[in-house]
């Protein structure tokens, strides 16, 4: 579903921060890429949620480059696209309920059905008593609940967590994880970043291994090892 | 869909102005004084063209005819000078009104009196008092009348005398007087419209600024460009229309302060009844160019962030 065919990207620097990456992610797949800190995974995120070009090579979602996309079908694509990020990145101005609200405003749902999702979603990450309070009136892992909500609320093909659990204890990063889980048993695509072994570990999933813009590792049933 | 989006855009606007408190109170602030000096440069340009058209007013031509001068050939020369797109006004003094008027100006003198029963017959002639519109077109009123052929009735000119050349050098002077401080109003005006406009924007800006990762989140999130930029573009229009609403309610006080020191100093015009003479266009003026002026900085604002 996703397909990278020679990926490098030459930040202006000169750091090579993906030299030559090739690799195919199908349908229902939980991946995690890992690696240490500027071995290249954000940058392989980016590459994919065409927040930054590639400066060779191509980015393929089904079978469209996305990197040749116009602004309207880049648009469509990132509604297709649910994205986490480690510092959750929400709308400060904006409550628990329209974070998620916007997201479907943006997918140009109509208010009834934003009325009868947006509860729901926030219920399935056990936010529910916290529907309208602002982000900084939560905790980090509430933050990265709501986060959560919003990259699945439009029932995305793929999600993208970019070191979802980075600044959160273990407790909710089991929490999150285990979200993260039911939601690609459910049947959509995730792609993980993350530090942390523990996770990697118990996951038992498909594992991609970064060092220095390369890939030194790619195992069905990967254990964090660098 | 476009109606939906386009309530949830105007209500998002007014949620972020409420929210972001703060911020909106600045912007609003910069947004009045700055509608507040427009609204002032517009009541002082009044204020400086009323002085000015008093000054000017006191200026005018006056030619003096023969006494055997017909009034055919004065009305002739009227209708001509009428037709001159110099020339605002004429006023025609006949002989009559001109004898009734010295007498009238030396009736304690008994001397001038007595001597003018003396000479039994009336001798003044009619005159016509020309106005121009500007005063440095007065020259060329003066230039027109020497050659106007139609002047000379057999022979003999039936102008008297044209006090234009004894006052020549007082309305150059004042000709020039009246431009330089045209010139100066205009330029004063341009300078502050300018500055006050660079200010606002920049004000704009900075509140956008604030809110930059917000526009990359909503980019990441799917979000159109005009979906991002409408609640912007909401915001600096409520901006400007509480800007406008409180520059002319502080207008009020301040003009009514003002309003007998400028009926002195100005002579003529009193800001205040000027003001309340002229209320809805100046809030009209007011409310228009800050809305206007809030919508294209909050336009322009969010354009840089939008690059995602």
């Amino acid at each position: 579903m996703i397909y990278l065919e020679k990926v490098s990207k030459k930040y202006p620097n000169n750091t090579m921060a993906l030299s030559g990456i090739t690799f195919a992610i199908n349908k229902g797949e939980f991946v995690s890429i890992v690696g240490h800190s500027g071995a290249g995974k954000s940058t392989i995120l980016k590459m994919i949620i065409a927040e930054d070009a590639p400066t060779s090579g191509n980015v393929f979602y089904h079978s469209a480059d996305i990197h040749r996309l116009g602004r309207r079908d880049i648009l469509d694509y990132r509604r297709k696209v649910g994205i986490v990020f480690q510092d959750g990145r929400l709308l400060p101005n904006k409550t628990a309920y329209e974070n998620i609200a916007f997201a479907m405003e943006v997918a140009g749902r109509q208010d009834e059905e934003i009325e009868a999702d947006v509860p729901g979603v926030l219920k399935l990450v056990g936010l529910q008593d916290k529907i309208w309070n602002f982000p900084h009136e939560l905790s980090g892992g509430e933050r990265q609940r709501v986060a959560i909500a919003r990259a699945i609320i439009n029932q995305p093909d793929i999600i993208i967590a970019d070191e979802p659990t980075g600044n959160l204890d273990p407790i909710n990063t089991v929490d999150i994880i285990n979200i993260l889980k039911k939601i690609n048993e459910l049947g959509t695509t995730v792609i993980l970043t993350t530090h942390n072994k523990n996770v990697v570990d118990a996951l038992g999933k498909r594992v991609i291994t970064l060092d220095s813009g390369k890939i030194v590792r790619d195992e069905k049933k990967g254990k964090y090892a660098l | 869909m476009r109606s939906v989006n386009i309530r949830r855009v105007i209500k998002t606007g007014f949620i972020n102005f409420w929210r972001s408190g703060v911020v909106s109170f600045a912007s609003v602030l910069v947004m009045t004084i700055t509608l507040f000096i427009i609204g002032s440069l517009i009541i002082g340009g009044a204020a400086l063209d009323s002085a000015l058209s008093l000054v000017k007013d006191r200026v005018d031509v006056n030619i003096y005819f023969r006494t055997d001068a017909k009034d055919e050939d004065i009305n002739n020369l009227k209708t001509a000078l009428m037709a001159l797109s110099e020339v605002r006004s004429i006023t025609y003094t006949s002989r009559e009104q001109a004898l009734a008027d010295f007498k009238e100006r030396h009736k304690d003198n008994s001397l001038i009196t007595s001597s003018l029963d003396e000479i039994g017959d009336n001798p003044l002639g009619a005159s016509l008092s020309v106005k121009a519109k500007e005063p440095s077109q007065y020259e060329s009123i003066a230039r027109f009348l020497e050659s106007d052929q139609s002047l000379v009735v057999a022979g003999v000119n039936i102008v008297d005398k044209i006090n234009f050349y004894q006052n020549k050098m007082i309305i150059d002077r004042l000709a020039k007087i009246v431009k330089s401080a045209e010139n100066l109003g205009f330029a004063i005006t341009l300078l502050f419209v300018a500055i006050v406009i660079l200010v606002t924007f920049n004000t704009i800006r900075l509140a956008i600024f604030i809110a930059k990762e917000e526009i990359a989140i909503m980019r990441l999130v799917g979000a159109s460009n005009w979906y991002i930029r409408g609640p912007f573009v909401i915001t600096g229009i409520i901006y400007g229309f509480v800007g406008a609403l409180l520059a002319t309610i502080v207008m009020y006080p301040t003009t009514s302060w003002l309003g007998q020191a400028t009926e002195n100093f100005f002579g003529g015009i009193n800001v205040s009844n000027y003001y309340l003479q002229n209320f809805f266009q100046i809030f009209l003026i007011l409310l228009v160019s800050g809305m206007a002026l809030g919508a294209v900085s909050s336009f322009l604002a969010v354009r840089k962030y939008l690059r995602v």
